[in-house]
């Protein structure tokens, strides 16, 4: 794969006018490398946190939507906490896989798209976190049938899941959240 | 009797039950009123704001509107709920017309850390005097995580890269608090699921700091990163048939443990990894 060429002609507006509507601004960078050197995952990026930053800046949203980083970020906040700048990178993480999903751009790491969207479905469902539903759900959105099968078995032994949901009086008022959003409902 | 209003989100009404329990356990012995906060919804933890920026705040604007109605500061233990809880009412303040209800939003509660409380110097007073079971010669690391302090503009946390509400508070009961290292890194609990292998990496360095500190067990007060470093550990001793893991406690459990002197073998039940050994090691 060759490094993407930036260039501040490939510019996009449209990534940008997002990123200043959520107060965003990445034009503050000095690529001092702080976030990056701090970040727990930057072992597993194929982008460094400081990379995203500047390709938000020029404005190269494909080759940000298309990367693993967006989905790897488990939004710690250590990046946002260390920017002499005040930049909050795990901030542009959200707003840049929030940009991902309304193209139907295919993530990267899709377990743990499915995982995201398997937990808001338990709560758009039942106002709280059913956590053996969400489990169940997650399973065969991804396809990871098996994986940490033994540790399931003895979170059960233990006593740890509830067999049955518990909603909330409330369930309508959290469900309206999620027309209101409008990408969560089918 | 001080009261307040108390959220314990959805970790403590499913999988950490346990740590509910403790918490009211430690809540009665302090003379600290809780009462729930009625009919709470989930705060969308990190799924919400990492997809759906709207949604995070709508989720947790129902709970704050809760907690006006309720008209007392909130408790919050568990570091997401009390992160998004936060976020929102700061978001709220400074743009009050994303706030459902058309009024100003200027609520008269804090949103509070249970930490953050219970490591105050009136209630280690409080705890000192209560003790009845030194936990003397027990060595503890005590593990802050990512929420409850970061971003430091959210959380308000003063010392959110040396945090010390949990070593004052094992202090105060007479235990050790190790110093070291891996205080506030991340053990990647949003990614538990999705991705075991990196986070078993990041869950391995925590346990080996801890371990090279001289730690017998880590303290939490997140119920996530308590039941990731306890799962991920358990998974690695399912596989490899290693016993070199490390128990977790929650804060207020060792709270409990000194102020009533008994047994507790039906709470112990409840961890992954049996933390009796390392109990027993204790100077009685």
């Amino acid at each position: 794969m060759s490094e993407p060429a930036i260039s501040p002609a490939d510019s996009g507006t449209e990534l940008s006018t997002r990123l200043q509507q959520a107060g965003l601004d990445v034009n503050a960078c000095y690529q001092c490398g702080r976030c990056s050197s701090g970040c727990p995952v930057s072992p597993h990026f194929d982008l460094l946190p400081m990379e995203v930053i500047r390709l938000c800046g020029y404005g190269r949203e494909e080759v940000l939507l298309e990367s693993k980083t967006i989905w790897l970020c488990a939004s710690c906040e250590t990046c946002t906490t260390r920017c002499p700048n005040g930049i909050d990178i795990a901030g542009v993480m959200d707003v840049l896989r929030q940009r991902a999903l309304e193209k139907d751009e295919k993530p990267h790491e899709n377990r743990v798209a499915a995982f995201h969207k398997s937990f808001l479905r338990s709560v758009r469902r039942w106002g709280r976190t059913y956590e053996l539903g969400m489990i169940g759900a997650y399973k065969m959105r991804s396809g990871d049938f098996f994986g940490d099968l033994k540790l399931g078995l003895s979170m059960f032994r233990h006593g740890k899941l509830r067999l049955r949901p518990r909603g909330i009086r409330g369930k309508k008022a959290v469900r309206s959240m999620f027309h209101k959003s409008g990408k969560e409902e089918q | 009797m001080t009261r307040f209003s108390y959220y314990p989100g959805c970790s403590l009404a499913g999988s950490a039950r346990e740590y509910d329990h403790s918490i009211r356990e430690t809540a009665a012995a302090l003379d600290i009123e809780l009462e729930e906060l009625p009919d709470w919804n989930c705060c969308g933890a990190s799924s919400a704001h990492m997809t759906d920026r709207r949604l995070a705040i709508d989720l947790s604007a129902r709970n704050l509107e809760l907690a006006e109605e309720a008209g007392m500061d909130v408790l919050v233990p568990c570091a997401a709920c009390f992160q998004r809880l936060r976020k929102a009412d700061l978001v709220l303040r400074q743009d009050p017309g994303q706030w459902s209800r058309g009024e100003k939003y200027d609520p008269d509660f804090e949103i509070i850390h249970m930490t953050t409380l219970l490591s105050g110097s009136e209630m280690l007073d409080r705890m000192r005097g209560l003790v009845v079971r030194k936990l003397s010669g027990l060595k503890l690391a005590c593990y802050y995580g990512c929420l409850s302090l970061r971003p430091p503009l959210v959380t308000g946390a003063v010392e959110y890269e040396h945090p010390d509400g949990l070593d004052r508070i094992s202090r105060a009961l007479g235990a050790e608090a190790v110093n070291w290292s891996h205080k506030t890194e991340c053990c990647g609990g949003s990614l538990t699921m999705a991705r075991p292998d990196i986070v078993r990496g990041l869950v391995g360095d925590i346990v080996s700091a801890a371990r090279r500190a001289g730690a017998q067990a880590l303290v939490t007060d997140c119920p996530m990163c308590h039941s990731n470093l306890e799962s991920r550990q358990a998974a690695w001793k399912t596989e490899d048939g290693t016993d070199a893991v490390m128990p977790v406690f929650f804060g207020t459990e060792l709270i409990n443990l000194a102020l009533a002197d008994r047994s507790d073998e039906k709470r112990w039940k409840k961890h992954l990894l049996d933390p009796r050994p390392v109990l027993a090691r204790m100077e009685r």
